[in-house]
């Protein structure tokens, strides 16, 4: 059995944008190498390219040249609806400002990446009481998204982006929306995540986020700085 | 957590856009039904009164002699020496196997007489029944249903010379002038009417009837079985049937029925345009949660899945109560158009139909939205978060 030596792999990845007429590079060209249980912090000011590199790393967004090796999966030499799957398999997601389905609980929110995986119900409820329980929220579990605070909306999204136990988080701008002690709190919680194996990009332009990171990969003008 | 708890969730908890969604069905629906409900009693209703409007199988006896023309309708014989049909027959023609689609039974004797020094063909008839089925009769004067009673075609009036109130001697009796028909065009505007009984006395036939007009009609009823019937309890009998007449009715009854398909068609028409909008505004709405849905890694079959289900959820509500509202629309409409008419109760194949419709149209007004929410791109609706 050969073990990939990286999980991912960003290979001369570019990607351009027509802005009109004008070709805008987004990303003009990145080597990005991350190894299994990594906690990596991109970081870099606005517009510099690192939400379309987070895009990019999540099968999201196509780029114009280069290749995405994702345990040895080239993962944009994939159809659309294979790239759907390995997206449910591989990648959990935090957005930036929570993104949670207003219409659902918290519970539900957090069962959503597993409707599709074919569990048994019971399985779920304790996946979902099991991810309730890590991110403290249990008393919560059948409010919607408009009855929690930032924080704990912010909670719930890292609660379904791990329920599914995928080996890549991949967080944008996490700590964004969130004031200074509750940003704190979810720091550590991606921290303990890390500790127990998840494999955490993340991108954010506060520097002092990225202090909390194993490796800060900073971004300036779609390309790396350093 | 299954897709349909998602589809459900959205419906349950975004009232405001289901409610508008089976409004824009039900409005549909309803208006169908209490189209269709309506429309099926004005047939109903119609039929009855074409029921009344003209004999369709006529009935005369078997005869190789000379044939009369009557009405417009080529009738047995009638000559000194005719055969004729006996009246205490008459009652089979209500036991045959279809007598539930027999109205009205007019038998008539026919004779000539002299009036005046003139020959007059004198027609008997049951005087109720004849003014029943011949609607378009228009006279002056008054009848009084009297046995005594003569009602005058308006040929007949002027070449015997013969005014409202005028005393007939016909034989031993006096006869009234009651009534003159106005000009027909028909047979009808050279003839003489009386009671049948009256001018079977007169003309000696007592008992005998020389033709039997029967006004026969249901929806798709057989009436050349009808007409075998008759003919099988009375094989004396030429009895034939006057397609023409049906064809006419049911021509009434289709351009009802055109009339309101069309109207129905038209609505349905709306009420899609409204659910396509509709759907089209909630993909809209929707890009950022079908963003998030595609990017936890839904497949677009998935999303397909979710916006159908809604679909199907709000055409199921839609049609239900379209039709429930539909029934209440019709059973509260019908008084008030057709005269005496009431709604039948409700119609549970119409039933079926409308909500299987409704469903169809939510299901195909939503096909094209649910596909582009399916194709979009996860990126670009990434970028609206």
């Amino acid at each position: 059995m050969i073990i990939p030596q990286n999980l991912i792999e960003i290979k001369d990845v570019g990607k351009d944008y027509l802005d009109g007429d004008t070709l805008v590079s987004a990303i003009a060209k990145m080597d990005i190498s991350i190894d299994d249980g990594e906690f990596v912090g991109i970081m870099g000011q606005s517009g510099s390219g690192k939400s379309t590199l987070l895009s990019i790393l999540g099968g999201l967004n196509q780029p114009t040249r280069g290749r995405v090796v994702v345990d040895t999966l080239d993962i944009y030499e994939l159809s659309s609806e294979q790239r759907a799957d390995f997206r449910s398999e591989y990648i959990g997601i935090i957005f930036q400002s929570f993104q949670l389905i207003p219409y659902l609980t918290v519970k539900e929110n957090i069962k959503l990446p597993m409707a599709i995986t074919g569990l048994k119900a019971k399985t779920q409820e304790e996946m979902a009481l099991n991810v309730l329980n890590k991110v403290g929220l249990e008393n919560k579990a059948n409010r919607l998204p408009d009855q929690l605070s930032g924080g704990e909306q912010e909670r719930v999204a890292i609660a379904r982006a791990i329920v599914n136990n995928p080996p890549i988080l991949l967080a944008d701008e996490p700590t964004g929306n969130l004031d200074s002690k509750t940003a704190g709190e979810v720091i550590s919680l991606l921290k303990q995540l890390n500790k127990e194996g998840q494999t955490i990009i993340m991108v954010t332009h506060n520097p002092e986020m990225c202090r909390h990171s194993g490796r800060t990969i900073h971004v300036k003008d779609g390309r790396l700085s350093s | 957590m299954k897709l349909y708890h998602i589809s459900f969730n959205n419906l349950r908890r975004r009232k405001g856009k289901m409610i508008f969604l089976v409004v824009g069905l039900l409005i549909g629906i309803a208006t169908i039904v209490a189209l269709m409900s309506i429309t099926d009693s004005m047939a109903s209703d119609i039929e009855e009164r074409l029921n009344r409007f003209g004999a369709n199988i006529v009935m005369v006896p078997r005869n190789d002699n000379l044939s009369l023309s009557y009405g417009g309708i080529t009738v047995g014989g009638v000559s000194y020496t005719m055969k004729e049909l006996d009246e205490a027959d008459l009652p089979k023609i209500r036991k045959i196997k279809n007598s539930m689609n027999i109205g009205i039974i007019a038998p008539k004797v026919l004779g000539i007489k002299k009036i005046k020094g003139k020959e007059a063909l004198l027609m008997g008839a049951d005087i109720e029944a004849e003014l029943t089925l011949k609607t378009w009769w228009q006279y002056a004067g008054t009848l009084a249903n009297s046995k005594k009673e003569l009602i005058l075609g308006s040929e007949a009036a002027k070449t015997l010379a013969l005014a409202i109130g005028d005393i007939v001697e016909l034989g031993d009796s006096q006869l009234t002038v009651a009534a003159i028909l106005q000009s027909t065009g028909g047979q009808e505007d050279g003839i003489v009417i009386g009671d049948l009984h009256e001018i079977q006395r007169i003309l000696g036939k007592e008992g005998k009837i020389s033709l039997v007009e029967i006004a026969a009609f249901c929806r798709g009823c057989p009436i050349s079985e009808m007409t075998l019937q008759i003919a099988e309890k009375f094989p004396n009998a030429r009895v034939t049937a006057l397609k023409q007449a049906v064809m006419a009715k049911m021509q009434s009854i289709e351009l009802v029925k055109s009339f309101s398909y069309g109207i129905a068609g038209l609505v349905i028409f709306i009420g899609s345009l409204l659910v396509f909008v509709t759907m089209m505004g909630s993909v809209n709405e929707r890009t950022r949660e079908i963003g998030i849905f595609r990017a936890i890694g839904f497949r677009q079959g998935h999303v397909m899945q979710i916006m159908l289900l809604e679909a199907i959820v709000v055409g199921l509500i839609g049609g239900v109560l379209g039709y429930i509202i539909g029934s209440f629309i019709a059973w509260g409409v019908i008084p008030y158009v057709i005269k005496g008419g009431t709604f039948s109760g409700p119609d549970f194949p119409l039933g079926g139909i409308s909500i299987i419709l409704a469903v169809s149209l939510s299901l195909l007004a939503s096909l094209y939205p649910a596909h582009k929410a399916s194709r979009l791109d996860p990126s670009a609706a990434l970028r609206a978060l």
